[in-house]
C-alpha cells in the first residue's frame, strides 16, 4: 500500500488528511499551523507525518506566526505549508502579502467555515474568496484553487506546490468544512510518478545574481538562506538587487511586474471543468461543494429538457474572465451557487458584461445548498 | 528617523567591510543614534564568534532597528512588523545548518512581536535575539512603547506615560530564555562579548541593548544629543552580572543594570525535536 514513508493504492481518508498526503508527495517539508476547526486534522495528521518523512511541524503560537514560519522555512530552502479556516485566515493576510512581495513559494490552506467572525466553527460555508483575491493590503494576483473532494483536496494540494515553485507566490488553496470532512475514496499513484516543480534555484554565482531579476515568464530565481548568496530580502518596495527603492517608478515596476507574472501566465495555471456549454441556455457556474452540489440540480433540469451547461472553476484566481466572457456570447444566464452572499458571482456578472444575466443563488452557510433551490433558478432563468 | 544622513570616508577596507552592503550606505540612521554602533558591535561579535558568516541569517521586524538587516551582506530578511521571530523560526527549523539572529527593536519585539517572543524563549527555539532597546518607537516619531519608563515624555505621552514598562531581561528569563544580557551603547566591549556569547549558545539566548535615540526620545526628554545619552548612559549604568533579573528594571532616568543575567543551559528546539524523532538536530 505504500513506498516506505509515502502512501500509495487507494484509501478511504477525508479531504483533510488527503491535503496533508498531498503536500506530503509534493515535497513539503515543513508544516506551521494552530489548531483552528475545521482545519486541525491537518495539522494533527503533518504533526505525525512530517517527522516520518524527515520534515518539521512547528506548533505556533497563533496564525501570524505559522504564516510567517512558513514563509521563513521557504527562504530556508524547504517547501511549506500551513493551514486554516476564516478566522486564521484574516490573521494571516498581512503575511500572506509579505509572501507575495518576497515572492516566496508556500501554500496556504483554508477549509472555510461559516463567518463572519466565529460564525459556525464546524458548518461549512465559503466565505472567504474574495478575501483570498483582495484580503492582504496593497495590489497583487494570486493563485486560488477550488477543490470539490477529498481526491481533489489531495491532487490540487500538489498543483498548489508546483504552481507556488513555478511562479514564486503563496498559492492557496480554498476548500470548505463540508470537503474538508467528507471521507471518500482517493486514489494516490506511487510517489515517483507524480510530477514535481523544482525550486528555481539562481544558475549563476553569487557575485553575478540578482535576487530579484526576473526570467522571461516574469519570475526571478530563488536562492536559500546559508547557501552562499548572501542576499537580501524586503517588504518594502525593492529594486532588482532586493535593496529598498523609495519611487513610483520602482513601485510601479516591481508591483506591476508581480501582477503580470500571474495574468500573463493565466493560460497555463487555470483549470476549469466544463460539460455541456456548447449547446447551453444556462450555464451553472460554481466551484468546490457547491458545484457538486449543483450536479444534482444540472441532471434534474436536463431530464426537464433545458439545456444546461457547467462551469467548475478549479482554478478561482486568476479569475477565467476570458472564458466566462466567450460563454457569456451564447447563453442567456449564469447561475451561480455559492455559500456566501454572492462573491465569485460579482466576477461572473463583471465578465459576462450584460452579455448574459447573471442569478447568485446564495446561501448564508452551515449546510450546503439543497439542490433544489438551485433547480428552481435554473428553471427560472430558463423560462 | 529623519532623512539625515552620514557619509562614509576613505578609500580603504575596514575589516567589517565585507559585511556590510557598501553599495546602500549612508544609512538612514539620525546623527546619534545607536543603532549604528550596535550593528558594528554584532559584526565584531560575530567574527569572534568563528561562525560562518554564510550559514548566518538576520532578520529584522519593522522600525529604524528593522532596518539593520539591509545594511549586512548576509542573508538578511527585513519582514513585517512583529513578525520577525516566527519567520527566523521557520527559517531556523528548516535549515539546520543555519544560525538565526532576529535583530530589531523595543517595540517591534515587545509590543506587536510580543506574544512570539514569549513563546520563541519558551520553546528555547535556537536563535540569538539583539533587542535594541531606544524606550520609543522612532521610525513613526517618537510615541511610547512598552519598554518606555513610567513618567517619560513622548509624542503621545506629553504630560508622561502613565504605562508600567517592561522588565526585558525578567520577561525573557520568567519565559524560558537560556542566555540574557544587557548592556548600553557605552558599554560596546562588553557589548560585544555578549553577542558572541550568545551566537555560540544553543538555545534562545537575548541580548539587550539600551540605544540613544536623541531624535524622538532624547529631544523629548531633555536629552536631546546623542552624547547626552550615552553621557547619561555612563553615568548610570551598573554592571552586576548574575543578579536576579526581577531587579534589573529600567525606572525614568535612572539606574540602569548592565551585564549577563543568565547563562544556563536547556534542552532546545530543534535539538530537543531530533531526539525525540530519532532524526538529526
Ligand atoms: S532610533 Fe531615533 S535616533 Fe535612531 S534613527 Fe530612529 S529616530 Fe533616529
Amino acid at each position: 500500500m505504500s513506498d516506505g514513508k509515502y502512501l500509495s493504492g487507494e484509501f478511504f481518508m477525508s479531504g483533510d488528511e488527503a491535503c496533508a498526503e498531498g503536500a506530503i508527495n509534493a515535497g513539503c517539508r515543513f508544516f506551521a499551523g494552530y489548531p483552528i476547526t475545521p482545519a486541525t486534522e491537518i495539522a494533527e495528521r503533518m504533526s505525525e507525518r512530517m517527522p516520518e518523512v524527515g520534515g518539521t511541524y512547528m506548533q505556533m503560537e497563533d496564525e501570524l506566526a505559522s504564516m510567517a514560519a512558513i514563509l521563513g522555512a521557504s527562504w530556508g530552502g524547504v517547501k511549506a505549508m500551513t493551514a486554516t479556516s476564516g478566522p486564521g485566515f484574516s490573521l494571516m493576510m498581512e503575511n500572506i502579502g509579505l509572501g507575495v512581495m518576497l515572492e516566496t513559494p508556500c501554500v496556504v490552506v483554508d477549509i472555510q467555515r461559516a463567518g463572519p467572525s466565529t460564525g459556525l466553527p464546524t458548518l461549512t460555508g465559503q466565505g472567504d474568496m474574495m478575501q483570498a483575491r483582495w484580503g492582504s493590503h496593497g495590489c497583487y494576483s494570486i493563485i486560488a484553487l477550488a477543490p470539490n473532494s477529498p481526491q481533489e483536496l489531495y491532487d490540487l494540494t500538489i498543483t498548489a506546490f508546483n504552481l507556488s515553485e513555478q511562479y514564486r507566490l503563496p498559492v492557496l488553496i480554498m476548500s470548505e468544512a463540508a470537503t474538508g470532512h467528507m471521507y471518500e475514496k482517493i486514489v494516490i499513484r506511487p510517489v515517483s510518478e507524480i510530477e514535481i516543480t523544482a525550486r528555481r534555484k539562481p544558475v549563476v554565482p553569487p557575485d553575478e545574481y540578482l535576487p530579484f531579476e526576473p526570467g522571461d515568464d516574469l519570475v526571478p530565481s530563488m536562492a536559500s538562506a546559508g547557501s552562499g548568496y548572501r542576499l537580501h530580502v524586503t517588504g518594502l518596495t525593492h529594486d532588482e538587487r532586493g535593496y529598498p527603492t523609495m519611487t513610483a517608478e520602482a513601485q510601479s515596476k516591481l508591483v506591476r511586474r508581480l501582477i503580470d507574472k500571474v495574468e500573463r501566465n493565466k493560460e497555463s495555471i487555470i483549470r476549469l471543468e466544463e460539460d455541456g456549454i456548447d449547446d447551453a441556455e444556462v450555464v451553472v457556474c460554481s466551484y468546490g461543494i457547491s458545484a457538486r452540489v449543483s450536479l444534482i440540480a444540472i441532471e434534474q433540469a436536463r431530464q426537464e429538457g433545458i439545456k444546461v451547461g457547467l462551469l467548475r472553476l478549479i482554478t478561482v484566481w486568476p479569475f477565467p474572465e476570458d472564458r466566462v466572457r466567450e460563454i457569456a456570447g451564447h447563453i442567456g444566464a449564469f447561475v451561480v451557487p455559492e455559500i456566501n452572499c454572492g462573491q465569485i458571482s460579482l466576477e461572473v456578472e463583471r465578465c459576462a458584461g450584460g452579455k448574459a444575466k447573471t442569478v447568485l443563488v446564495p446561501h448564508m452557510g452551515g449546510r450546503v445548498h439543497d439542490p433544489e433551490s438551485i433547480l428552481e433558478v435554473i428553471r427560472q432563468v430558463a423560462r | 528617523m529623519t532623512t539625515t544622513t552620514s557619509t562614509t570616508t576613505g578609500a580603504r577596507q575596514h575589516p567589517l567591510d565585507e559585511y556590510l552592503r557598501a553599495d546602500r550606505l549612508p544609512h538612514i540612521w539620525c546623527p546619534g543614534c545607536g543603532i549604528g554602533l550596535i550593528l558594528n558591535a554584532f559584526l565584531r561579535g560575530l567574527l569572534k564568534s568563528g561562525l560562518d558568516p554564510d550559514k548566518v541569517a538576520v532578520v529584522s521586524g519593522i522600525g529604524c532597528t528593522g532596518r539593520a538587516a539591509g545594511y549586512l551582506k548576509l542573508d538578511s530578511f527585513h519582514t513585517t512588523h512583529g513578525r520577525a521571530i516566527p519567520f527566523a523560526t521557520g527559517l531556523r527549523l528548516a535549515n539546520p545548518e543555519l544560525k538565526v539572529v532576529v535583530f530589531s527593536g523595543d517595540g517591534d519585539l515587545l509590543a506587536i512581536g510580543g506574544n512570539h517572543f514569549i513563546h520563541a524563549a519558551r520553546r528555547n527555539i535556537d536563535m540569538t535575539v539583539i533587542c535594541v532597546n531606544n524606550f520609543n518607537y522612532g521610525m513613526t516619531g517618537g510615541q511610547f512603547g512598552p519598554t518606555t519608563p513610567p513618567t517619560a515624555r513622548t509624542t503621545t505621552s506629553r504630560m508622561g506615560n502613565t504605562e508600567a514598562s517592561f522588565n526585558i531581561p525578567y520577561l525573557a528569563e520568567a519565559s524560558g530564555a537560556v542566555y540574557i544580557a544587557r548592556w548600553t551603547t557605552a558599554q560596546v566591549t562588553h557589548l560585544e562579548k555578549s553577542i558572541t556569547e550568545a551566537l555560540v549558545k544553543k538555545g534562545f539566548s537575548l541580548v539587550e541593548v539600551v540605544s540613544p535615540c536623541p531624535t524622538y526620545y532624547g529631544r523629548s526628554n531633555r536629552l536631546a544629543t546623542g552624547l547626552s545619552l550615552m553621557q547619561y548612559y555612563r553615568d548610570s549604568s551598573i554592571t552586576r552580572h548574575g543578579i536576579s533579573t526581577r531587579n534589573a528594571a529600567i525606572d525614568f532616568n535612572g539606574q540602569i543594570t548592565v551585564g549577563k543575567f543568565v547563562d544556563i543551559y536547556r534542552p532546545y528546539l530543534p535539538d530537543l525535536r531530533g531526539r525525540y524523532n530519532g532524526t538529526s538536530a
